[in-house]
């Protein structure tokens, strides 16, 4: 194969080297106003090539499998300017297989796709005739290989199915958005808690109530924490952060920084989870760990490089696409639930809000656990009940002290996308800003 | 290269369809920290075909292209499960046309030796204070070529040379983090990266400055964006509401987006562009083989046109403005933006200030979106105005407003225009796409702004 012939070409020109390639092809359908408007195939593959040279790394991409000696002779003219290695590839592991492909997914044709995605969008158009509903399903076959120069070889084929839908409601300028999605490895996308999950929104949205503002309750969906809190509180725990020493949580490591009912778990070996794999992309086995246990730092994300920095061990956590080096992230997130339902939390307040969608999250500063936003769908509680959707306002806080200060953590978790399983959480200590 | 795609076209049964065949190739170059991260070099090819059947869309995108005829054919296919309709494309006169790269200076005659070397410069600056805790420094070149051949008669050949530089200081006290940053970019002149010392050597103090800096307390306020912000605003509060993907199909959507309808002031006119030349959303034909153009937005505060692909020309019976783009041969293109402007006024930046007893005055930029009828964007930098003057910095806010109300509530416009040439704009999964904008100083009365 490709992979052998580069990997062994390389090898005469470096200490150690490692091959990485994936090839994959997707079929999405996509509706627009309500109807079938493409059918697509989509297939790419390429590889990837890092080496190490007297403790520097050289690297180059390609998606010309046939351009085997470009590949080697881009990434050896690399190694003069190359960051330096704080790492050798791993040697081959014993790996405990994490099942993530089906037969069944890897089988659909773009007309069951259609027959699905058809179904999803007449119902909900007939429910909703005044909503324009667009929409996309999806199916995926993806393999990854992996070869180094100490012998390790590696390859696995994961499968998906996915469909993400959105509806949009115009009255004059007034606009509301829902959002709905679900993904699994297996073919059995719940289509009705995609539809029943649209129908509360829709439900909760229909009348405009104005927004509670100051330091208020915040509630937030599954969603809404995926959406919101997990971007800047991830930052804190990865590897590169830290190395840098630019995350908060440097020095925490064992500490209890958290409210003790946060449990928050990265687990890759979930089967058929999207997300879920046998090994990370340097061919590490996948493990579970804990990022944080009862309000306790447990440990950080790392690849091997900056592992190496940190003087820590690498937790299996490498991701990377094509054409960039491997780095640390998460893979599959978990938040062990609490005991409060999502109905108590709404019924347990004279004022507070519930936000589900955000307009502009993730900028602003989050390396330091800051997030401010506009609510793209939130709804006023009043005296324990959804009185209506709020418009033109603004939450923002930080995600460290909102954790530390919890105010009820959902008994009812939901798989947010398909890769991250996630209860309703009730804050306190979030900023509302709003307009008249 | 058109023998190719001109014989995989031929005897297509098909109402239409379009072959592109992309080779790129980019260099990047990454330090965290000190430390230089991460330097490759990528190479890419591949292509697709998009497909028309009385309406219904077929798409096939691949990295071989190899056997380009059958792939052809699938996206016939594919195409044909979904058409019902009828096939509307607005007429684009065929054109025949190899464009080379708008070239100032060619980052492929610089050498990585000296591209290293030259970053190297801007590390120093970047660490210039005890508080700085780390910082973030990256370069990036691309060169594209697009072969381009529809069943119309069109071929193109077209390249372009993108360039990229971006930087951050990070300071850190005790458990506060901040940061100020940098993007920039040009199209095909790698001399911005020497021009970028004055601003980069700027950056560790703002984000000291920062650390100290109060928090603003949220809620409406008149602020006052310099041009550069002012540029991601008219992107996200304007820009994407005028590309009419978004509408074409959208019964009561057209009918809030009719031309004519007033947005804003007399004082009011935004454009939209890829002809003006040199600039990073420019190009000569669009990815439909349309020639590009100057498309008026909004004149004297009216709504007079808008953003176009043929499909969605045809269907509101406008004529195509050379707005079909896409990022790379895995995606079909879209309605996009290129080079989006507020035009100047007449006031200065003294006369927007004058009368403004409290408010806010941002500059620089680091993000925004927009849901159509909302939008935000966040400010790099941030004061406040009192009495007149620009005060003390408090740290930088986030923006948010209504989009048919903001514009309404934009009463001054300055003489100073500038363009803003970093960053990126994503829409329908594809992301960066090279775009810039540009506005003079620019007054919002009562706009929200998120805080404590």
């Amino acid at each position: 194969m490709r992979e052998e012939e580069v990997l062994a070409l390389a090898q005469q020109h470096a200490d150690q080297a490692e091959v990485f390639s994936v090839s994959s092809r997707s079929i999405p359908v996509s509706y627009e106003a309500n109807r079938l408007k493409s059918v697509d195939t989509r297939d790419s593959s390429g590889m990837a090539l890092r080496i190490i040279k007297d403790g520097r790394i050289g690297f180059s991409s390609t998606t010309d499998m046939e351009d085997t000696e470009g590949l080697v002779g881009r990434a050896v003219e690399m190694l003069p300017f190359g960051a330096r290695a704080h790492m050798d590839f791993p040697e081959s592991s014993e790996y405990t297989h994490v099942p993530t492909y089906d037969e069944g997914t890897a089988a659909l044709e773009s007309a069951s796709l259609v027959e699905v995605g058809g179904a999803l969008i007449e119902k909900l158009h007939a429910d909703f005739p005044d909503v324009v509903w667009e929409g996309r399903v999806s199916q995926g076959v993806s393999t990854t290989r992996l070869l180094n120069s100490r012998g390790l070889v590696a390859e696995e084929t994961s499968s998906s199915v996915g469909l993400g839908v959105e509806g949009t409601l115009v009255r004059d300028t007034d606009m509301l958005f829902v959002f709905g999605r679900a993904s699994s490895c297996k073919p059995d996308l719940e289509t009705n808690e995609v539809i029943a999950a649209l129908t509360r929104k829709l439900q909760w949205a229909e009348r405009v109530a104005s927004a509670p503002t100051g330091q208020v309750p915040v509630i937030f969906t599954p969603q809404a924490v995926a959406g919101l809190l997990l971007g800047p509180l991830l930052a804190g725990f990865n590897g590169r952060n830290i190395v840098q020493q630019s995350s908060p949580l440097i020095e925490k490591l064992g500490s209890r920084i958290l409210d003790p009912r946060i449990t928050v778990w990265d687990d890759p070996t979930n089967p058929f989870v999207p997300g879920s794999r046998t090994f990370d992309d340097e061919g590490v086995p996948a493990t579970r760990f804990p990022l944080v246990q009862e309000g306790v730092i447990a440990n950080f994300l790392y690849d091997l490089q900056t592992a190496g920095q940190a003087g820590a061990t690498t937790t299996g956590s490498a991701h990377r696409g094509l054409a960039s080096q491997p780095g640390p992230g998460a893979s599959v997130i978990i938040i062990d639930p609490g005991d409060t339902t999502f109905a108590e939390m709404i019924a347990g307040h004279e004022k507070a809000l519930v936000v589900e969608s955000f307009l502009g999250a993730g900028q602003g500063n989050i390396l330091g656990g800051d997030f401010s936003a506009n609510v793209l769908l939130g709804y006023a509680v009043e005296k324990g009940e959804v009185t209506g959707r709020v418009k033109d306002t603004m939450v923002a806080g930080n995600v460290y002290a909102i954790l530390e200060a919890l105010g009820a953590l959902g008994s009812e978790p939901e798989w947010v996308g398909g890769s991250l399983q996630i209860p309703a959480l009730c804050c306190n200590g979030v900023s509302v800003s709003s307009k008249g | 290269m058109r023998d190719l795609i001109e014989s995989a076209l031929k005897g297509l049964n098909a109402d239409y369809v379009e072959i592109r065949i992309e080779e790129r190739e980019s260099t990047n170059i990454a330090f965290r920290g000190r430390e230089l991260d991460e330097i490759g070099h990528s190479t890419g090819k591949g292509g697709n075909v998009r497909a028309c059947v009385k309406g219904g869309w077929g798409f096939a995108s691949f990295n071989s292209i190899d056997d380009l005829r059958a792939k052809a054919v699938q996206a016939v296919e594919q195409a044909r499960m979904v058409g019902n309709e009828k096939t509307e494309l607005a007429d684009a006169p065929p054109v025949v046309a190899i464009v080379p790269p708008h070239i100032v200076h060619d980052p492929a005659q610089v050498s990585l030796a000296d591209k290293h070397r030259i970053l190297e410069e801007y590390l120093d600056l970047l660490w210039g204070g005890p508080e700085i805790q780390t910082s973030s420094l990256r370069y990036a070149d691309g060169h594209r070529t697009m072969y381009y051949g529809n069943t119309q008669g069109t071929y193109t050949e077209q390249a372009r040379i993108d360039v990229n530089f971006w930087a951050s200081a990070v300071a850190r006290a005790g458990g506060e983090v901040q940061q100020a940053s940098i993007s920039m970019g040009s199209l095909g002149d790698f001399g911005l990266v020497h021009r970028m010392h004055e601003t980069v050597a700027e950056l560790p103090q703002k984000a000291v400055d920062f650390l100290k800096a109060p928090q603003v307390k949220g809620g409406e306020y008149t602020v006052i964006l310099d041009p550069i912000l002012a540029g991601v605003f008219v992107h996200e509060a304007f820009g994407h509401l005028s590309e009419a993907d978004h509408v074409y199909e959208n019964p009561k959507l057209r009918e809030v987006m009719v031309l004519g309808r007033r947005f804003g002031g007399d004082y009011l006119n935004i454009v939209d562009g890829a002809k003006i030349p040199s600039l990073r959303g420019s190009f000569q034909y669009d990815e439909e083989g349309v020639e590009s153009n100057r498309t008026d937005l909004i004149r004297e505060g009216v709504l007079v046109g808008r953003l176009h692909s043929r499909e969605t020309a045809a269907k509101m019976g406008e004529t195509p403005s050379g707005n079909a783009r896409a990022i790379g041969h895995q995606f079909p293109p879209i309605v996009r933006m290129t080079n989006t402007v507020i035009e100047p006024g007449e006031a200065t930046l003294e006369d927007l200030l004058e009368g403004v007893k409290e408010g806010v005055y941002c500059s620089n930029w680091y993000g925004g979106m927009t849901s159509m009828e909302q939008f935000t964007f966040s400010a790099g930098e941030s004061y406040m105005i009192r009495d007149g003057r620009i005060e003390e910095a408090v740290r930088p806010v986030m923006l948010s407003g209504n989009v048919f109300t903001t514009l309404e509530n934009l009463d001054g416009v300055a003489n100073d225009l500038e363009m803003n040439e970093g960053g990126g704009c994503g829409k329908g999964g594809q992301s960066p796409l090279p775009v810039s904008n540009g506005s003079p100083h620019i007054r919002l009365r009562n706009c929200l702004v998120g805080g404590r």
